[in-house]
Order: structure tokens, then C-alpha cells, then sequence
């Protein structure tokens, strides 16, 4: 409409490629995009979805957002509780409150962006059905604003470490570059694997409407694989470092679990972080490793197999994208 | 002369049924199966083309007018040339930005007000932060709601409802502008002020797709008309034929006086612009 008339009586007399000139544009299937890559490209609108995400979360709560805090809060209790208090002798962690609220924070951001992204299609079947702009943006916005719900678990996360190291018996924590970079590594993982499951269930959501369940029948399982609850010596222990061990360790959240706490939680041990029974069985306890061994490497290749599934992620979705309009 | 939309052979089928429970899988219900006979059941796997074989090509800054029949395949249509959908067979192809309407009413978010479903929705058409910006005032002023602007628009009247999104696709700097049925809500003067903004949008040289029932309406906007007849092209040309061609001419053997009288008045609303 930039060339909109400037007097209806009068019919324009110039011909319509001179009104608006069109020419040089080609011609194109109108619901063409390139996935992913063009939610980046359309980064005001991602903004719009991440921010009415967010405030229709709690819409119509009285607390609001003090439920992003109350749910994180009662399991981390529960888990304190149980594992911490109950069952906490023998497990030997120092810290132990720091070792699994920095592994929560992790795990709460891959169950919610996963259940919140399975869902992220059927919840915007209004806007899908009547608009064409990339499908991919409301996965991606869901993973966006589970990270931003992981932002003041973060924090609480550093005064929680802040204060161990003034008011508890060990040293004051100093955050280290390796640690941090971990932290953020783990981060990256969780990210790419939540954006990747997000995609792909997404679909399959709409097309199989069980799926949703199913997706969270498996997801109360997740806290339980991560090393946070118990020690990873535990496992390491149990499954005798064989196969199965590189199997549970090939599992992406247990790795970046354990990155994570090797930014916030290792730097406020004092000494040996976890203790494990000596294996001669004289009582006494011998210093125990606190992570898998070549932490970093395993970090490295996790987060690769992830962006390969991002990948394939992205083309399931490309293929069952096309259906869902008329399945919503 | 620039072609502005390809439809080339486009077929679209849907199912009658998606989703089947277990149940339903497992012991398919015997007193419908016995009901329906044997011959005429509907299984499980049935289809039905919303469109069939629909091929036809759109010059640019002509005005069309989709015409059919209820079910006639006219929304699913649109939504093949808006993107929404994509076509089972054949292809379509279309030349720069697309703006419209489909179904009256864009895709808006209960919850959130008409001033954040304005911006939300300018953006899911393509327009940028600082283009909403500097026509937010049009916008508003065109959909005309006054202070409920600031309320959830879940709480808003069908015909309010219908004035937002109208307000905001016309506002868009398009090439192809699609209108479905936007007259079939609204007051008189709303439908004014739409039919004088589609005549201006028609005028710049914009592609127009114009649904409509109201023959009236569809003979002053348009100069070509497309009759879908249960998923195919039964005619495509001259608007008067078109009408013809349906039988929206009022030689009905029993004309339904209330319908004619509508049609009537949508001709003098038509005439009014």
C-alpha cells in the first residue's frame, strides 16, 4: 500500500507494474522457509512468542511468577529430604544441598522445555491454522522460555554457593574459568537436546495426540539417571565401569549434570568433595572420584551427537510439518 | 504482463477421520457397521479432495472473486495460496508478501490485549517493529474498539474481533491481498470502510482474492471470478456469468425473499463507495 491513491474518483492511469512494481521478485511456493535457520532470521517475532509465553504461563494466578520458584523449590525439598536426610549417610558429599540444586537447575530446564515444547503446536493450533510464518519458532520459543524460567534458579543457585563458602566450614567460592565454561557447556547441551526433542515431539504430538503423555510418563524419570541425588561414584560403583556405565553416562542430561556441578558445586568442597567406602572393607573411607573420567571430552561429544540430532530433528520436522494444518 | 499466482493441478485430500482410539481400533462398533449396511460404511482410511485438479494462473493487480457453494473447497484454497497448507499434488506459487485474512479473524491470542495482538500479529505477517510503530495509530484508529484496545481480546465481540484483524492485514505492505468473507460480520459503516480500503488496496496495483456469497459485492470489486463446484474449477471468467453460473442472480424458482433482500443491500452498500 505505499502507492496507495491519492483520489478514488479517478482511476490511476498508469499501468499496474509501474503502481507496484513486482518483477523482480520470483516466484515461489508460498509456505517455503529454511527451518530453524529462519527463526534466527525472524528474531522480532521469536521476541513476541518468548514474551506472551511467558506472561500466559501463570495468566489468571494470584502468585504468578512465584510459581516458577514455588515448583523447583517443593522438589528440591523433597529430593533434600529424602536423599539428603534420610538416606544421606554413606553418600558422602560435601555440600550436598549445592550438588543437587545445581543439578535441578539443569534438569528442570530439559523437562520443561521437552513438555513444553511437545505441547507448543497443539497450544497455538489458533494462530498455525490462519497464519503461514515458520512452525519452528514455537518449540524454539518454548525452549527459550524454559531458559529464561532457569534464569533466577541460576541465581539462587550462586548465592547458594556464595553463602556455603562464608557461613559453611570450606573455602570461599571462587568461580574459575575451566568451572564456568563446564557450566556453560552444560548449558549448550541441555539447550540443543531440549530444542532437538522439542521439534521432533512437537509433530508427532499433533499427529498422535498420546504422545504428550507418553512424553511425560518418561520425563519423571529424568531426575533419577543425573548424578545429583547420589554421588556418581555410586554408579560408577554399581555398574562396575563397564558397558552399562558408558551407558548411563552417554545420557545427555547426567553429562551436563555433572558439568554444571563442576562449575558451582566442586569449587566449594573443602578437600576430597566426595567420600566412598574403601573397597577392602575396613571401615575407613578413601576419597572418591566426583566426575566421569575425560569430563570434558565427553561434554564435547554429547554436545556434538546433539547439534546431529538438531539436524535430524529439524528434518522430521520439515516432513511432518506439512500435514499438520489439517490435523490440528 | 507479471503472473502474480500460479496454481498449477492442485489436488488436496483430507480424511474423514484422524484420530481412532484403541478402542476403536481393536472392536470397530458392530451396530453402526450394521446400521450403515455393508457397501456404504466409512472406513477408517477414507478420503475426500477438498480440491481436485484446480489449476488456474492470477496477473498481477487483478481482483478475483472466489465464489462456491458452502464446502466448496474456497478456505482450503486460500490457505494453499497463503502458505498455511501445503498442496498434496500440484504446486503453488506466488509472488511477494501476502497478507489477509482467512476465515474471519486472524490468528490471535485470547489472552493477550488488542494493542499486544496488533503488534503479534503485524510481526507474524512480516512487518518489522518499527513498521507497526509508525501505523500503529492507523490501525487502531481503522479497527476502531476505543478503550477495550487495552483488554484481552478473548473478552472481545465477534464483530470487534473481526475489526482487529482486518485492520491489521490491510495495513500490511503486501502484493497479495486476501479477504474471506470479511463482510459477514461487522456493522454497516465497518463494512464501508472496508470495501472503500480493499477498492484503494485493488487500486495500487495489489493482487486481491475476495471470497464472498454476496454477488453484489463481488461484481463491484472484482473483475474476474473463480466458482469452485465441490473441489474443482466449474467456472472461471466474467463476473456476471459467474453469478449466472451459480444461480446467485435471484432467477431462483423460489427466491428466498431474506436472502435477496441482503443481496440487495450489500449492492447499495457496494454502490455507496
Amino acid at each position: 500500500m505505499s502507492t496507495s491513491t491519492t483520489s478514488e474518483a479517478v482511476p490511476d492511469p498508469r499501468p499496474v507494474e509501474v503502481r507496484h512494481d513486482l518483477a523482480h521478485v520470483p516466484l515461489a511456493p508460498p509456505s517455503r522457509t529454511s527451518g530453524v535457520l529462519e527463526v534466527f532470521r525472524r528474531r522480532y517475532l521469536l521476541r513476541l512468542l518468548v514474551r506472551r509465553e511467558i506472561q500466559a504461563r501463570y495468566a489468571g494466578t494470584a502468585f504468578g511468577l512465584l510459581w516458577s520458584y514455588i515448583n523447583p523449590f517443593t522438589r528440591f525439598l523433597t529430593f533434600y529430604l529424602v536423599f539428603g536426610l534420610l538416606l544421606g549417610r554413606g553418600l558422602g558429599i560435601q555440600n550436598f544441598a549445592i550438588h543437587l540444586f545445581a543439578g535441578m537447575v539443569l534438569v528442570n530446564y530439559f523437562t520443561e522445555s521437552v513438555t513444553a515444547g511437545t505441547r507448543s503446536l497443539l497450544s497455538n493450533r489458533g494462530v498455525i491454522t490462519k497464519m503461514a510464518m515458520p512452525r519452528e519458532m514455537f518449540p524454539v520459543a518454548s525452549m527459550l522460555v524454559s531458559l529464561w524460567h532457569s534464569v533466577p534458579q541460576l541465581f539462587i543457585l550462586v548465592v547458594a554457593c556464595v553463602a556455603t563458602g562464608i557461613w559453611g566450614g570450606g573455602p570461599l567460592w571462587v568461580p574459575d574459568a575451566v568451572g564456568m565454561g563446564a557450566a556453560l557447556l552444560g548449558f549448550l547441551i541441555i539447550m540443543v537436546f531440549g530444542t532437538a526433542f522439542g521439534l521432533m515431539f512437537s509433530c508427532i504430538n499433533v499427529l498422535f495426540r498420546d504422545f504428550q503423555r507418553i512424553v511425560q510418563t518418561f520425563i519423571n524419570m529424568i531426575p533419577f539417571t543425573a548424578p545429583m541425588m547420589y554421588p556418581y561414584w555410586i554408579s560408577y560403583n554399581r555398574f562396575g565401569g563397564g558397558v552399562w556405565h558408558e551407558i548411563y553416562l552417554a545420557n545427555p542430561v547426567a553429562e551436563a549434570v555433572q558439568l554444571i556441578q563442576r562449575g558451582f558445586w566442586y569449587p566449594t568442597c573443602d578437600g576430597p568433595c566426595a567420600m566412598m567406602p574403601n573397597p577392602n572393607g575396613d571401615g575407613t573411607t578413601i576419597p572418591a572420584p566426583e566426575f566421569a573420567d575425560h569430563l570434558y571430552t565427553r561434554g564435547f561429544v554429547t554436545l556434538a551427537v546433539g547439534l546431529l540430532l538438531l539436524v535430524v530433528g529439524q528434518w522430521v520436522f520439515a516432513r511432518l510439518e506439512k500435514s499438520i494444518t489439517e490435523r490440528l | 504482463m507479471t503472473t502474480s499466482i500460479v496454481v498449477d493441478n492442485v489436488t488436496k485430500t483430507f480424511r474423514y477421520q484422524y484420530q481412532r482410539t484403541l478402542k476403536q481400533m481393536l472392536r470397530p462398533d458392530r451396530r453402526k457397521r450394521e446400521a450403515a449396511g455393508e457397501g456404504d460404511q466409512l472406513e477408517a482410511g477414507a478420503t475426500f479432495k477438498a480440491l481436485d485438479g484446480v489449476s488456474f494462473e492470477v496477473k498481477q493487480g487483478e481482483s478475483i472473486g472466489l465464489m462456491g457453494l458452502n464446502g466448496s473447497g474456497k478456505s482450503t484454497l486460500l490457505k494453499l495460496v497463503n502458505g498455511v497448507m501445503v498442496p498434496d499434488e500440484g504446486q503453488v506459487l506466488t509472488r511477494g508478501r501476502i497478507s489477509g485474512l482467512i476465515a474471519t479473524g486472524a490468528g490471535f491470542h485470547n489472552e493477550l490485549s488488542g494493542r499486544d495482538n496488533i503488534y503479534m500479529n503485524a510481526a507474524m505477517l512480516g512487518m518489522s517493529k518499527e513498521e507497526t510503530d509508525a501505523k500503529f495509530d492507523d490501525i487502531a484508529g481503522f479497527a476502531d474498539v476505543g478503550r477495550q484496545l487495552d483488554m484481552p481480546v478473548g473478552n472481545y465481540s465477534s464483530g470487534q474481533f473481526a475489526r482487529l484483524g482486518f485492520a491489521v492485514a490491510v495495513h500490511v505492505d503486501c502484493d497479495i491481498f486476501i479477504a474471506d468473507e470479511v463482510l459477514a460480520v461487522g456493522d454497516r459503516p465497518f463494512k464501508r470502510k472496508c470495501l472503500k480500503r480493499m477498492k484503494e488496496i485493488r487500486e495500487s496495483g495489489i493482487t486481491m482474492f475476495y471470497v464472498s456469497h454476496s454477488a453484489g459485492s463481488v461484481k463491484k470489486m472484482c473483475d474476474r471470478a473463480i466458482v469452485l463446484d465441490k473441489g474443482k474449477v466449474g467456472f472461471d471468467g466474467d463476473v456476471d456469468e459467474a453469478i449466472k453460473y451459480l444461480h446467485y442472480d435471484g432467477d431462483d424458482d423460489e427466491p428466498d425473499s431474506e436472502e435477496s433482500e441482503v443481496d440487495e443491500r450489500d449492492d447499495a452498500l457496494a454502490s455507496d463507495i
